[in-house]
């Protein structure tokens, strides 16, 4: 009674479980957990719907064939059992008859005569085969006659069983024997009555050669087997494989009724067998027939192994497949998020950009004025005090406007910037040529790499295709990137410059030097605006500006850094003007 | 060197006074405005040899005064101040007939020197 609610409830759990590992798909995030899962799922559930089906089929078929290769097998057994029973049956009924004939229609006097009993023997031998003798016994068991190739005369059988047997059921058919006659044969006995109430029994010996016959007329295979033996088991002829005659047989028969029985059994030997046996009603023989299960499955064996390798050849396939097909669907999954996700980002990235940008618009004008005011109000000072008498302290005084008029530039510097960076001019394009365009601002920065005994190696692809674009924004780009480069590398760096035709509509330049790279993490925030690492002088414009122009003008802009080994700026960009 | 006079026009008194100060302490003349309406009278009722105005004032802008002198055919020569770093606005004005314009903040040496390349080209 408790089993069983407890017994529901461990199958409610693992429903559940199912339900929520294999049959959910995970939607959200882009973390290798979540394809792996999907991959995961994805695979079970392809090769379950695949692989049940397969098997239930591959089962069914397994049984459907077994069941009508077993009876196409056991028909033909079946029959073969059935009539080789007749011809015993014949055989001894036959024989039985004869001598109730005998009996019948000779008196006892007739054949306690010697020449009577010899006549009927020739005439047995000669119409009917396997008589071997004929023998006249008195109701003593005293054996009065004789016919036959032995001299039996004067035995007395008044002793055995069978003698018995024949006196209360008027007949008796021995189980084979050997006896004094030293072959195999059996005994047919008859009981018969005188006029004078005097009893007396007709006994013939058949030979049982013509078992053999019969066994022989089934044309049984080598390796199948078919005897006789009796009730208690012991064998009546010659086995193959179970025994001599007369030996216990090795194999087991269920005792039964009458009819012909089927069974699959295995014997002493450890072979698997299919065996038909049916019952004699007289004597009390059992006919046997045995064949190897392995000769008669020979097909099916064959048949079960073919089944067996094209199951698992399909099933290989399915697995193979199923995991080829959700990878492609997992990795095209994945492919399609991360754009997604690129695209977000972009789109964010942008919005931010232009948030900000009309901000610091905003911002950088309103401060523009009072920097004005600052600037006049300071540059009026040192007007007067560079006209006015000397006094004490007026190099402090000059020096504290030249200060103010020094920070002015420099709020002026990241108010322009800041406007510049707002800025939505459209791009004026122009056939350029890129080699120039940097060669002019690589001249900008002449000075200070002199100054700096900064080398700036230059390689530029020979007859680079011009480029439709805009040659002030493109200069700004260089410009920052090099800014950038400068600020980098120590006095005595290398910066090298390279340009190149990466297909026939892109152009790429790499602007790359040995200064002290960035981490990860400033990689990664390079593009955001106010992001900066140079501390107190940048203003954290100048790479999101160079982002935008080439992001407007249709091209792509790539950083790889390594912390204290340098940085490489790679941009890519169309030959073409494409709309973005 | 002629004896010529400047109009600085911006809505910030303090900065057009500033500058004044500093343009006559260069022996330059200026005068001051602080919105456009005065500027124009000012120009109007005694035409200077040269106009510096800010692009962006309350009431009439920089521009407009430009086009209304313009309109009335006064050939002075006009330097734009733009508070937005742009060149856009200072292109506009250029296109219309302004002899160039200068961004906020600028620098007085820059502004003189304009002014005499303008005065010298009268």
């Amino acid at each position: 009674m408790d089993k069983v609610p407890k017994e529901n409830s461990r199958f409610k759990k693992f429903r559940e479980y199912i339900a929520k590992s294999i049959l959910r798909f995970p939607e959200d995030g882009t973390s290798p957990e979540r394809y792996r899962a999907l991959r995961r799922n994805i695979m079970i559930l392809m090769i379950l719907v695949t692989v049940i089906p397969l098997s239930l089929m591959a089962t069914i078929n397994y049984y459907q064939y077994q069941k009508s290769l077993k009876a196409e097998i056991f028909n033909p057994l079946n029959v073969l059992t059935n009539k080789t029973k007749r011809s015993f049956e014949l055989f001894i009924e036959e024989r039985l008859s004869t001598i109730r004939f005998i009996s019948s229609a000779y008196s006892c006097e007739d054949l306690s005569n010697e020449k009577v009993i010899n006549h009927i023997l020739i005439v047995l031998k000669k119409e009917f085969e396997g008589f071997v003798d004929l023998a006249l016994i008195n109701s003593e068991g005293k054996q009065v006659n004789y016919a036959g190739p032995y001299d039996f005369l004067g035995k007395d059988y008044s002793q055995q069983s069978w003698f018995h047997e024949v006196l209360v059921k008027g007949l008796h058919i021995s189980d084979v024997f050997l006896g004094y006659r030293k072959f195999p044969h059996i005994a047919i006995a008859i009981q018969n009555l005188s006029e004078a109430d005097q009893c007396w029994i007709l006994r013939a010996t058949i030979d049982t050669k013509k078992f053999d016959e019969i066994f022989a007329m089934m044309e049984l295979d080598p390796q199948s087997d078919a005897f006789l033996i009796n009730k208690e088991g012991i064998l009546q002829t010659e086995s193959r494989s179970y025994g001599k005659i007369l030996e216990e047989c090795s194999l087991s028969i269920p005792s039964g009724g009458h009819g012909t029985y089927l069974s699959e059994e295995v014997d002493n030997k450890g072979r698997e067998i299919f065996m038909a046996y049916t019952r004699f009603v007289e004597p009390e023989f059992t006919l046997v027939v045995v064949k190897p299960r392995s000769l008669i499955l020979k097909t099916w064996f064959t048949f079960r192994t073919e089944i067996f390798f094209i199951f698992i050849g399909s099933v290989l396939i399915i697995v193979l497949l199923v995991f080829k097909l959700t990878d492609i669907q997992v990795r095209h999954i994945k492919e399609s998020d991360e754009k997604r996700e690129l695209a977000f980002r972009e789109l964010e990235h942008s919005q931010k950009l232009s948030s900000i940008g009309r901000l610091a618009a905003g911002v950088a004008h309103e401060i523009n004025n009072p920097l004005a005011i600052i600037c006049q109000k300071a540059g009026l000072m040192k007007d007067l005090i560079n006209l006015g008498t000397d006094f004490k302290e007026k190099p402090k005084f000059i020096k504290s406007t030249n200060s103010i008029l020094q920070s002015v530039n420099r709020c002026s510097t990241i108010t322009h910037r800041l406007l510049g960076f707002a800025r939505r001019m459209e791009v004026e394009y122009e056939e350029l040529d890129l080699n120039e365009v940097l060669q002019e601002v690589i001249g900008f920065l002449e000075k200070e790499a002199l100054h700096r005994n900064i080398k700036v190696v230059i390689n530029f692809a020979p007859d680079l295709p011009l480029i439709s674009s805009d040659r002030s924004q493109l200069q700004q780009v260089f410009l920052n990137i090099l800014a950038n480069g400068f600020a980098a590398v120590e006095d005595g760096g290398i910066i090298k410059i390279k340009t190149w035709e990466e297909d026939d509509e892109i152009e790429g330049v790499s602007i790359r030097d040995n200064g002290c790279g960035m981490s990860e993490k400033d990689l990664s925030n390079i593009f955001e605006p106010f992001f900066t690492t140079k501390k107190g002088y940048g203003t954290g414009l100048g790479l999101p500006i160079t982002y935008g122009i080439i992001k407007k003008m249709g091209g792509t802009i790539d950083v790889k850094s390594t912390e204290g080994v340098g940085s490489t700026f790679t941009i890519l960009l169309p030959k073409k003007l494409k709309k973005i | 060197m002629d004896e010529y006079r400047v109009l600085i026009v911006d809505d910030e008194e303090e900065l057009v006074t500033t500058i004044a100060e500093r343009l006559q302490i260069r022996g330059i003349q200026a005068q001051t405005a602080t919105d456009g309406e005065t500027a124009l009278k000012m120009i109007e009722a005694n035409p200077p040899q040269f106009v510096v105005l800010d692009i962006m004032m309350p009431g009439m802008g920089g521009i407009e005064v430009l086009q209304r002198m313009i309109a009335q055919n006064l050939k002075i020569p006009v330097i734009l101040l733009t508070g937005y770093g742009s060149t856009e606005q200072g292109m506009e004005g250029m296109k219309l007939g302004a002899f160039d314009y200068l961004m906020k903040p600028c620098d007085l040496n820059n502004l003189i020197g304009k002014i005499q390349e303008a005065v010298k080209n009268l």
